[in-house]
């Protein structure tokens, strides 16, 4: 079996469900209108959801036995796998729904692709997953559509998140992280970057009906975060999320 | 951006096939399609429903309460009004 050999590619995955969670749940009271706060922090639940269905099956996988608490509490930041796109400080919001629209048109096409998953549980995880990053992705779409499409100011703002974004949006599609080989081999992954097309068509559907354009090529691009190198706002974040687990060890509600 | 500029839309919600939609509540809302997706994250958390209708505030057309008495008081001395003054048959179990 070679389950330890792909442990680190669902990792991937788990830690990009993780952190993403974390930023989106720093909107609760800052979301323009009260609405959005919900609908933010809805997503974000969806998100840690996955992540902890994921984290699980990776503690099996890996022959660690660590339970989900100590994969997401108890890692250092080197041992995180996701990408930089995730890991972004909260921008304005016309930058949420870019990242938004990326992640999750990303997500929809791998969860779709990983239904095709030789390991049960990983495919069982994307089927339920599937339908709410489908969500995620229309919620994305309709404000990107609405701030595009708006007023002269939201329309700028709204251009200017799609040119933040676009250095993280690569790293999404990197063949070369950790684990993606060895789950190609046991049929159980999808090769990032067979996402990219179908991935880009659908951002650019949304660019394009929200009256914007596509960015520039960007001239330079974010890297590292599948081998655990991480840009500076990753460790603010640790240390927000992993502080109570790790002064109050096996702390309960 | 106060909430205060956006249009209120008056929710409504069926909770399973052959009910009808239930006012649940209002929310805020740029327009009504995002309305409905406001609407899906805080009234149907919890499986609430099945299908919502929303409807912008302003469109509704409502009673007033200074017209409650010419509107309503006038039916309460009506008995004649409900089915009660029927003999039911006793072999008419259900009716």
């Amino acid at each position: 079996m070679t389950g330890t050999a792909y442990s680190a590619y669902v990792l991937g995955l788990a830690d990009d469900a993780l952190i993403y969670s974390h930023r989106l749940g720093e909107w609760l009271t800052w979301a323009p209108q009260l609405e959005e706060d919900m609908a933010l922090a809805n997503v974000s639940l969806d998100l840690i959801g996955q992540a902890r269905a994921l984290l699980t099956h990776v503690g099996s996988l890996d022959g660690t036995g660590r339970s989900e608490d100590d994969l997401a509490y108890l890692r250092d930041e080197r041992d995180f796998r996701n990408v930089h796109l995730v890991e972004q400080r909260r921008g304005d919001f016309a930058q949420e729904m870019a990242r938004m629209l990326w992640f999750s048109a990303y997500q929809k096409a791998l969860y779709a692709a990983l239904a095709g998953s030789a390991d049960e549980q990983l495919r069982a995880i994307a089927a339920k997953a599937h339908k709410e990053v489908r969500y995620h992705h229309d919620h994305a779409a309709q404000w990107v559509v609405r701030l595009g499409d708006g007023t002269q100011e939201s329309h700028a703002k709204m251009q200017a998140a799609l040119t933040w974004v676009a250095p993280y949006v690569d790293e999404l599609f990197d063949d070369s992280a950790p684990g993606v080989a060895e789950a190609l081999a046991a049929g159980v992954g999808v090769l990032p970057s067979s996402l990219r097309a179908a991935v880009s068509a659908d951002v650019e559907a949304v660019v394009a009906e929200a009256t914007l354009t596509m960015p520039a090529v960007p001239k330079w691009r974010a890297r590292g975060g599948r081998d655990g190198v991480h840009s500076e706002p990753m460790g603010y974040l640790l240390a927000e999320m992993q502080h109570l687990p790790r002064s109050v060890p096996g702390a309960r509600w | 951006m106060s909430e205060g500029t956006l249009p209120l839309f008056e929710v409504f919600v069926r909770a399973k096939r052959g009910l009808s939609h239930v006012h649940v509540g209002s929310v805020h809302a740029p327009d009504a399609t995002m309305a409905v997706r406001n609407a899906r994250d805080l009234y149907t958390r919890r499986q609430e429903g099945v299908s919502i209708w929303v409807v912008a505030a302003s469109d509704i057309v409502a009673s007033s309460p200074d017209e409650k008495d010419s509107f309503f008081d006038p039916a309460g001395d009506k008995i004649y009004r409900h089915p009660t003054f029927y003999d039911v048959p006793e072999d008419v179990e259900y009716l």
